[in-house]
């Protein structure tokens, strides 16, 4: 401390210095939630049991796509210990997570479109007896031809697996056009066309989902579920069961891992909840693992075209990308993953001209959806290889390529995102430091590689999937007179550390620790609206609205002190659970006396926050997917060892850096970089949902060819390597403290930098993932035998492309409105009428 | 209403010692250890993931080894020692591993957690001071999809160092 008598000008400074220090926000701390986890005290949504609860199975179909002719549940309901049987046609209102298609059944009426879709449920005093009694319900199918993937889509229009959509099976189609890309072909001195397929692979949470539901005590319907987006599961509920959602209440409850499996309304939340009711008895449903497979809603699997034209020093004049997704039998969020697959290939890399054509049909398998990095991951893989091999035809470093055209900070895209800040070269240049790639690309002996890929992501979606005007994320705030404060947000605690990020946020401003904040989240009747933890969107959207809220209290305090201690409001600050003046800190009031004089003067301590996102200059149809307020960065490089011979791969080590704006919490933040590259590292190297059709003779089901955890491979503690991370801390004005999102995007880059590590070890390239032992074999033969030294897809099926859809970039004038209207078919026209 | 199915009679009963304590539960005979700890005796603390033996989430300790708890049916365990993470601390503190993982990061969603904290408890009790490759092949039964694994081998370095502080004469 200095003496005061000597210089109080340097030691005001000075202490105003030691005053703004950040105390919570940047600091490895504990989270909110640790204790309760590790003392296995947490409660799951299975994790419930209420007297006279009652168990619910649901009878699933065996078809892959049939009509049902016939169900008698009569012996089913004769069954001792059974309650209730429900069959489609209880419930047979259409749901659906996105508004364009609500094409989901709790309980099939009379289509059945996938192994594993729901047309009975059975509710029983006891689990194993509803087990029983479904198979005491007898159901008549009528067999209908199957389609097992796009392809086949497209070849078969009929029979329809959904009566909307395009035509035939096809879900939607996209043709976009930013600027005139066969111009800019024109102007390359290079172009490049690859094809590529990404492999669906699915979430895998070791929870299983599981939903509790209740007629409450006044005769409301409260249910407790593992979901990600409780906001829209009441909706859904609203809807199907013709409530007001006024009288419904849904606590979502800690989920045991999401990564986008838990985002839809599912059929069974909508069972229990109507079982519920008509028992007015506590209703529970635990899904099993191979249930959990069927429900699925993972990675879509995706085939693509990239044709992109360079100049010689690597600009990119113009890129062209197809692709053709696998929706699987329902809608869910694929109308967005369909977009998803062409948004964000211009915001890592400035690319002048762009066009983009996305088809997503239907086939009879399990719906595909969001999966962390949603849509965006299996271009991005495509993207990356490809620059890749641009790089080696151009005799140019990866690294020094991608440095070269790198997009600007605060850059409008050509379809009209709008960035933030961006520190992809910043993460390139420290992960080439790190992993010390210029000793190491091109220069480990045969059968060792370095890869090294980049990527982008949002930082919450700008849209919301309902149209709304209303904010995203909403927080209050209760002071109380004991000193405490409350959150109350419906924010959903899925792993990732929302109540932590909110927590953090609020104790920072009002300068208290963790400890002294009360959270209750993911509750539709205790916090306002938060859309849900999908599109890492929560620390900067809810993050933003606890800001808000703790900012207000903090003006009230301020205040009220103020006026107390006769200090002029500026010179107040808020740490170590005081509120004090600065230019004496030793006058000044504890955090609970500054409440209750708050309160004294006010009344009753209370704040509101919220927060909605920037309006979007992409005004385009279909611009809806793809802004977001701010984008993270990240850039990876891989090592691998591949044995030329068994082409068995092993990684030992990756570095990764990721432009996360600022970490609230570091060790949170390493740990969602570190699990991002984990589950990347699972779908490069062995996870697939992989379907297969049972012979003839047994019904030739197209069925899941590993439904269980030890089959469906994916990392275990012997697999996983060493990681490197690089935090790369610019301030985002647009995030709470400046941070962006670090949920997801680490896991993008890591898929296609171990394809690039591979082809640095032996000299192959694997187009497609998972990147086996086996498709490394097959492509050091062709490299044996003189062909083309790659194992992926050849080509591009034909489709009928609608008209493409023009949007001039903005260095062409335009204002993100396209300059013709699509011609809409019939069927369009009739399913906009028929939705809305 | 219909008559009570037979599989809802608690026919069967054991005496087994939980968490230290002397426990008599009846149950329905078909049930698993899993199914008695978490519907029977009200310890919802252990979890699981697939109840077939493949995801090492329902992993406790019996008579101090680890064993999947859904592959045990109850009736065998009629006399046994089970340790469960409600009994993980003691005296009202948390057990080393516990402290390690709330602040190192190791448990994300938290439901693997019970499993690898009780894994590890069984290592740290054989073997004092593991490498890391030993943890690794520890917990390779175990599966976490949330954090990569790094936070939680540290977590079970930072708990060995702390255990043996504590076993130092003296301290
Ligand atoms: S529940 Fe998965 S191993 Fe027991
Ligand atoms: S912390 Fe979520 S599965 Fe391990």
């Amino acid at each position: 401390m200095p003496n005061p008598t000597e210089s109080p000008a340097v030691e005001v400074v000075e202490l105003q210095l030691e005053t703004d220090r950040l105390r919570v926000i940047g600091v490895p701390r504990r989270r909110v939630d640790a204790r309760a986890k590790v003392t296995g005290q947490t409660r799951y949504a299975d994790d419930i049991f209420l007297p006279r609860m009652a168990y619910c199975k649901l009878l699933r179909s065996p078809h892959p796509h049939a009509r049902i002719q016939k169900i008698d549940s009569s012996r089913a309901l004769a069954h001792p210990g059974v309650y209730l049987v429900l069959t489609g046609k209880d419930l047979p209102i259409e749901y659906g997570i996105i508004p364009v298609s609500q094409d989901e059944q709790a309980l099939c009426l009379d289509h059945v479109r996938h192994v594993g879709d729901p047309v009975a449920a059975v509710v029983a005093r006891e689990e194993l007896t509803a087990l029983e009694a479904l198979d005491l319900i007898d159901v008549e199918y009528e067999i209908l031809t199957t389609v097992s993937d796009p392809e086949e889509a497209l070849a078969t229009p009929e029979p329809r697996i959904h009566d909307y959509g395009e035509e035939g099976n096809i879900h939607k189609r996209v043709n976009l056009e930013f600027g005139n890309v066969d111009e800019g072909f024109a102007e390359a001195d290079e172009i490049f066309e690859d094809f590529f397929f990404y492999q669906g692979n699915t979430h895998l949470p070791i929870e299983q989902h599981a939903s509790v539901a209740i007629k409450d005590p006044e005769g409301k319907l409260t249910i407790w579920s593992s979901t990600q987006t409780p906001h829209y599961l009441h909706r859904a509920l609203a809807k199907v069961l013709e409530m007001s959602p006024a009288h419904i209440r849904v606590i979502a409850t800690p989920n045991g891992g999401g990564f986008g499996g838990k985002s839809d309304p599912f059929n069974h939340e909508i069972v229990v909840a109507k079982a519920a009711l008509m028992l007015d008895r506590p209703v529970k449903i635990g899904l099993t693992r191979e249930e959990v497979f069927y429900c699925h809603r993972g990675r879509h699997p995706v085939l693509m075209r990239f044709k992109t034209g360079v100049k010689k020093d690597g600009t990119i004049t113009g890129m062209h990308l197809q692709t053709l997704i696998d929706g699987g039998a329902y809608g869910s969020y694929g109308v967005a993953s369909t977009f998803y697959t062409g948004a964000l290939q211009t915001t890592s890399y400035h690319v002048p001209r762009y066009h983009f054509q996305a088809c997503r049909a239907f086939t009879n398998k399990p719906p595909c959806g969001p999966k962390r990095g949603h849509g965006t991951v299996q271009p991005r893989f495509g993207q990356e290889i490809q620059l890749d091999k641009i790089a080696e035809k151009l005799k140019l470093d990866p690294a020094e390529l991608r440095l070269r055209i790198a997009e600007a900070p605060n850059a409008v895209t050509a379809n009209f995102l709008e960035l933030g800040t961006v520190g992809l070269r910043e993460c390139i240049r420290r992960v080439v430091k790190i992993s010390s790639w210029n000793e190491k690309f091109r220069k480990l002996p045969e059968g060792r590689g370095v890869g090294l890929a980049c990527s982008a992501y949002l930082t919450g979606a700008g849209l919301p999937i309902y149209w709304n005007a209303m904010p995203h994320s909403g927080v209050q705030l209760k002071l109380d007179r004991g000193g405490g404060i409350t959150i109350f947000c419906g924010a959903t605690e899925i792993g990732q550390g929302s109540d932590d990020v909110l927590a953090a946020i609020v104790a920072e401003v009002l300068g208290v620790t963790t400890f002294d904040i009360r959270i209750y989240t993911g509750d539709t009747d205790l916090g306002p609206v938060d859309l849900g933890s999908y599109s890492s969107r929560v620390t900067l959207m809810a993050g933003n609205a606890a800001m808000q809220a703790a900012e207000r209290a903090k003006a009230m305090l301020t205040e009220a002190v103020g006026a107390r201690l006769d200090v002029p409001k500026e010179r107040l600050r808020f740490a170590d659970q005081r509120v004090f003046d600065s230019a004496a800190p030793e006058k000044g009031v504890t955090f609970h006396e500054a409440v209750c004089l708050a309160e004294a003067r006010f009344g009753t301590v209370g704040t509101v926050g919220s927060y909605t996102p920037p309006r979007s200059p992409a005004q385009f149809k279909g611009g809806g997917v793809g802004p977001s307020p701010t984008y993270s960065y990240s850039a990876a490089v891989v090592e691998v060892t591949v044995n030329p011979v068994t082409g068995w791969i092993n990684v030992p080590k990756i570095w990764i850096a990721h432009d996360i704006g600022r970490a609230l919490n570091p060790a949170l933040a390493r740990g969602q970089v570190e699990g991002s590259v984990y589950m990347g590292l699972g779908e490069a190297l062995m996870e697939e949902q992989e379907f297969r059709r049972l012979p003839k003779r047994l019904s030739h089901a197209l069925v899941h060819k590993f439904p269980s955890i030890l089959e469906y491979k994916s990392p275990t503690s012997l697999d996983m390597p060493e990681i490197v991370v690089e935090l790369v801390e610019e301030p985002d004005p647009h995030g709470p403290f400046g941070a962006k999102e670090v949920g997801q995007g680490p896991l993008l880059p890591i898929m296609p930098a171990v394809a690039n590590a591979v082809y640095d070890a032996v000299g192959v390239r694997v187009d497609e993932v998972p990147i086996t032992p086996e498709k490394i074999v097959k492509a050091l033969a062709e490299k044996k035998a003189g062909r083309a030294p790659r194992f992926g897809p050849t080509y591009f099926p034909d489709v009928d492309w609608p008209e493409p859809l023009r949007v001039p970039p903005p260095w062409e004038g335009g204002d993100g409105r396209a300059v013709n209207e699509v011609r809409r078919s019939s069927s369009q026209r009739k399913e906009k009428v028929l939705r809305t | 209403m219909a008559t009570a199915p037979a599989e809802s009679q608690k026919t069967a009963r054991i005496k087994i010692t939980l968490n230290g304590e002397e426990t008599d539960v009846s149950f329905a005979p078909y049930k698993t250890l899993l199914e008695v700890l978490r519907e029977d005796l009200g310890h919802t603390g252990t979890k699981h993931g697939c109840e077939l033996g493949e995801c090492g989430a329902c992993a406790v300790l019996l008579d101090g080894k680890p064993v999947l708890s859904c592959l045990l049916l109850a009736w065998e365990c009629d006399g046994c020692s089970i340790t469960t993470i409600e009994g993980l601390g003691s005296n009202g503190r948390l057990h080393p591993l516990q402290s390690a993982f709330a602040n190192l990061g190791a448990a994300q969603c938290g439901y693997c957690t019970p499993g690898i904290l009780l894994t590890a408890k069984a290592l740290l009790d054989e073997n004092p001071h593991p490498s890391r490759d030993q943890i690794r092949e520890a917990l390779s039964g175990n599966l976490c999809r949330c954090t990569g694994y790094l936070q939680i081998f540290e977590a079970v370095e930072a708990a060995m160092v702390q255990i043996a502080e504590w076993k130092k004469p003296g301290a």
